[in-house]
């Protein structure tokens, strides 16, 4: 800060020449002080407890390696932990939670942002304000819950529709979770769509572009960066689900050639192993380390979808 | 860019026909009425100016002629709008095709967050046009109607958003103008821009009035009196919104006009 004379004031110096005439004196408000402090306080602990976590998993997981080279640990397809001497190879759940996570996203996905599109561009007033509020209200049943549905009323129809020995499989689990997930993935769409400018809509309308044009030309690429974060978010719950995996995708340990096959996907892996595992053995650092990889994948999905999300605005906005 | 006065004066002497005609229309915005019984007939290859205070119906007669005015729930239209001969109300009209031929030009710049080329190609591309030598032969040819070919050439790929403000509104006239329309609706197009800006779009517009028939809202009375052939006055009295008070040549609305109502407010005195 400069006073008259152009030199430097420190704040130091303003403390010692004493308060300013005139009543324009600095004055001492705790409260601002204090909250400022809470927020700045707040903000430090989300950034510690993440760095725990990661902190925590790569203390207890990494170990494993010691024991299995990560070559044999990720590309493995033997999971045999309680064998003499046992193997840890993860394939078989990373090829499950693919799989599910694939069915899961080739359904939510389309259906999601297009019911969206539907809700935000041509339903009634009247019809959004009814909806979405259901539709919000589907995202709060319990995992466990959708996990029952998957097992009495899903699984038997996908077995009789497919032919398969049973029901519970990856394609089971993939469905239950893109109900899990379309939720999240309209009411976020939706609001993106809406935030749009009616700018844009207005002109493609008046250069004779159908609603359908519109939508699919105008409404989804202009709101596409909103649309991704809610393909995220819905990938990231189809990923990180467990209660709903464990129970209806089947829970077989050989690595899944087809969607159809019944399998166990990383979380559920875990969340099945992590009560006979002994505190600090071999299983339950291999566990660690599952975790460890699925925190990774996700972070990766994430990074990489900011990536084309960066790349996209550049090539369009300013 | 000089405006062709010789080719001007054959045209406003010569015979008109009349492309775009509204009778005794009445728009409604559910209970709120926002335009009275107008009866207007919109000569061609003319710019026909509707003036008035705000909030007096100027742009909602305006969209009444390409059907934005759909858009709104609760929007209803009595009366006649005539495109042609045929009214364009009419249930068999295809709004489509409507609005292929009655473009329209917006009062904020409206570009696509799209590139320049595909800005323009957008209109043609929606009606069938796919091939891209077309395509560039299209925006190429509305690029330089529009006046903006020499600014814009280098700069086809990209963002249509770093253009200036007074560019975007003439790229957004080129999109209007790749469609190929017969008419062209402008809503206060030069209201956000700047003088210098404002001078090339009006220039424009008299370019263009050669070969499409215009119709623009505006806000600015030396505007209307600078670019129009035909001029509207629309009032807004208590709540009586959206009333013809005079319609005629601008020349004899701004140096004769014959409401006083039109006097009072073209020489300033409200509005």
């Amino acid at each position: 800060m400069l006073n008259k004379g152009g030199t430097l004031v420190t704040n130091n110096d303003r403390a010692a020449a004493g308060p300013a005439p005139g009543g324009l004196g600095r004055r001492w408000r705790p409260r601002e002080k204090l909250i400022e402090g809470w927020i700045v306080l707040a903000g430090l602990l989300t950034i510690v407890v993440l760095l725990g976590i990661i902190a925590l998993l790569m203390k207890e997981g990494l170990p494993i390696f010691l024991h299995t080279p990560p070559w044999e640990f990720f590309f493995g397809a033997k999971w045999y932990p309680v064998s003499e001497p046992p193997t840890f190879g993860i394939m078989p759940f990373f090829v499950a939670t693919f799989w599910v996570t694939l069915v899961a996203t080739a359904i939510s996905v389309p259906v999601g942002v297009a019911c969206a599109a539907y809700l935000a561009e041509v339903a009634p007033a009247r019809v959004r304000e009814t909806v979405k509020p259901v539709i919000e209200i589907l995202a709060g049943i319990p995992s466990v819950v959708m996990g029952f549905i998957g097992l009495m009323l899903l699984s038997p129809l996908v077995q009789s529709l497919f032919h398969l020995n049973t029901g519970l499989s990856g394609l089971t689990a993939g469905i239950m979770l893109s109900l899990m997930s379309l939720p999240i993935i309209i009411s976020v769409s939706e609001d993106a769509l809406r935030a749009l400018p009616d700018d844009f809509r207005q002109a493609a309308y008046a250069l004779g572009a159908t609603r359908w044009e519109t939508i699919w030309h105008i409404s989804i690429p202009g709101s596409l960066s909103g649309i991704t974060a809610a393909v995220m978010l819905g990938v990231g719950r189809a990923i990180g689900e467990t209660m709903t995996v464990l129970m209806v995708a089947g829970g077989a340990l050989a690595v899944p050639i087809a969607p159809t096959d019944p399998m166990m996907p990383m979380t559920a892996a875990i969340a099945s192993g992590i009560g006979n595992a002994v505190r600090g053995g071999f299983q339950y650092q291999a566990l660690f380390a599952i975790g460890l990889s699925l925190f990774v994948i996700t972070l990766a999905v994430n990074l990489v979808a900011d990536r084309v999300l960066e790349r996209q605005k550049r090539k369009f906005a300013r | 860019m000089n405006i062709d006065t010789q080719l001007l004066h054959e045209k406003t002497t010569g015979p008109r026909q009349s492309r775009l005609r509204t009778e005794a229309v009445n728009l409604y915005y559910g209970t709120f009425q926002a335009l009275r019984n107008i009866s207007l007939e919109i000569p061609e290859r003319a710019i026909t100016a509707i003036i008035g205070p705000s909030g007096c119906g100027k742009s909602s007669l305006l969209r009444l002629f390409n059907r934005m005015n759909d858009l709104i729930t609760g929007a209803r239209v009595v009366g006649l709008v005539e495109l042609d001969g045929i009214n364009i109300y009419d249930d068999s009209v295809d709004v489509v095709e409507l609005r292929k031929r009655v473009g329209m030009v917006f009062q904020k710049p409206n570009p696509f967050p799209m590139s320049v080329f595909e800005n323009v190609a957008f209109g043609p591309r929606r009606h069938g046009r796919h091939k891209l030598g077309e395509l560039e032969d299209i925006v190429t040819r509305s690029l330089q109607q529009a006046a903006l070919w020499d600014e814009a050439k280098d700069k086809l790929g990209q963002s249509a958003l770093a253009l200036s403000g007074g560019q975007q509104q003439r790229l957004c006239i080129a999109r209007v103008l790749a469609v190929e329309p017969e008419v062209i609706l402008m809503d206060e197009p030069c209201s956000a821009l700047d003088p210098v800006a404002t001078l090339r779009i009006e220039e424009l517009m008299r370019d263009l009035a050669r070969d499409y028939t215009i119709v623009i809202v505006t806000h600015n009375m030396q505007q209307a009196a600078r670019v129009s052939d035909m001029a509207a006055f629309l009032m807004m009295e208590t709540d009586k919104a959206g009333t013809l008070v005079e319609y005629g040549p601008t020349s004899e609305i701004f140096t004769n006009p014959r409401d006083k109502r039109t006097e009072d407010y073209i020489t300033g005195r409200f509005g």
